[in-house]
């Protein structure tokens, strides 16, 4: 247990330190571009063409395959958020705000897919690409979480008010999590009930890949992140000598970089 | 932890709660509103309003799916096991839709038993499987049936 802690300890302060991530990342980024490259290739191949149709759906369940990891994905990036808020808000860890404002276009986008492919989705096999029911309208609001998001952070021109004002956001958006997860239980909605976390719901030629293509988008989620980690790195550290260092400023360029 | 930072924890944390409570307690209350739509009993009865769009939902009766020759038009008729009212449509059905299946209807009534929709909606259960896969669930099902009203008939003796 002493050593459990310890170790969480140590990863929380390397985690922390600007320079121990940004050295250290870009040693990881080649390993996950190969791993998402390699479960994307695979992933789409299985699912697009050499899974089986729905016995109801034909052809149009293989939307699922692109749908189901983007869903899974636009809440795991908020709660991600959500945390890193909290963290930055009692530690003051640096890292943390960074990560926070890191993550919120991603979730953005992941979101943006979500309901575009919903929509494609429902055309054909409900008889509408909209409908105001408890699961998409929550996952619209969380869209729209994450554009008040953006828009609180770029609206303060001090970073530190950016920062604390846009955690509040981040953290009291985050009771929209459940609510989108537990929506289709708790209400009627036009969208299906519990199917991926329901055993046997799922027919297994159809789970394997569509386990493997949530696997491929963690993946890309992940090099998503520490890319613009580094950015957001990059942004607030640029006077910080180490920095300057790692991207080839000089000594003599230093006074050009700080003026 | 240091106090000043447990103490920020637990305002954030404690102000979470109460603001989950007080959303928890609205979405419970509108939850019976959230999905408001009419049974056919209902619009037999006179509870559903004439000329005015609303929801109709229930069960595609077995067998009474009329599609057109040269167009989409289609006739089909909707039940809660009670009442029956008759659905007209002319746009392309969803895939989900079955005899048997779940529907619900959005359009104006034309009289008490008829209406006519501007969209039909089916809703899919959370299965997913290939169609052999399916087909052998229905032909065991159709087996099983069969044994319980074999062993039905067997046991009726016996009361």
């Amino acid at each position: 247990m002493a050593s459990f802690s310890k170790t969480a300890g140590r990863w929380f302060h390397q985690l922390g330190s600007p320079k121990w991530f940004y050295q250290k990342s870009v040693k990881w980024l080649p390993w996950l571009w190969i791993s998402c490259l390699a479960l994307f290739a695979f992933g789409l191949y299985y699912s697009l063409w050499a899974s089986p149709v729905d016995y109801q759906q034909g052809n149009s369940v293989r939307i699922m395959y692109i749908h189901v990891p983007t869903a899974v994905l636009s809440m795991v990036a908020y709660l991600a958020m959500a945390v890193c808020a909290v963290i930055g808000m009692v530690w003051k860890m640096k890292m943390s705000f960074m990560a926070m404002r890191a993550l919120a276009p991603i979730g953005a986008a992941f979101t943006l897919i979500c309901l575009f492919t919903g929509s494609l989705w429902g055309i054909p096999t409900w008889g509408t690409w909209w409908e105001w029911d408890a699961r998409m309208t929550s996952e619209l609001v969380l869209l729209f979480l994450y554009l008040g998001f953006i828009a609180l952070h770029s609206s303060f021109s001090d970073r530190t008010k950016a920062d604390n004002a846009a955690a509040i956001l981040a953290i009291v958006g985050a009771i929209n999590i459940p609510i989108i997860y537990g929506s289709v239980k708790w209400w009627n909605t036009l969208h299906q009930a519990y199917s991926v976390t329901k055993k046997g719901a799922i027919d297994p030629q159809m789970q394997t890949p569509l386990f493997i293509m949530i696997a491929a988008f963690y993946v890309l989620f992940i090099i998503l992140v520490i890319i613009r980690l580094r950015l957001e790195i990059m942004n607030r550290e640029a006077k910080a000598k180490w920095l300057q260092q790692e991207v080839g400023l000089g000594q003599e360029s230093n006074a050009g970089a700080n003026g | 932890m240091k106090a000043h930072r447990k103490k920020k924890l637990i305002t954030i944390l404690s102000s979470l709660v109460l603001l989950s409570t007080a959303v928890g307690l609205l979405l419970y209350a509108i939850g019976d509103y959230a999905d408001a739509f009419y049974e056919p009993r209902r619009v037999v009865n006179g509870d559903a309003p004439l000329n005015k769009t609303i929801r109709v939902g229930g069960l595609v009766t077995t067998g009474s799916v009329k599609r057109s020759k040269d167009s989409l038009y289609v006739e089909f008729d909707i039940t809660d096991n009670e009442e029956v009212i008759t659905i007209t449509f002319d746009k392309s059905l969803p895939d989900l839709f079955r005899e048997g299946q779940g529907i619900m209807a959005e359009g104006k009534l034309v009289d008490r038993k008829t209406l006519k929709a501007t969209k039909v909606l089916a809703k899919h259960d959370e299965k997913y499987m290939p169609p052999e896969i399916a087909e052998t669930l229905k032909k065991s099902h159709k087996d099983g049936v069969k044994k319980m009203e074999q062993q039905g008939e067997k046991q009726k003796g016996r009361y």
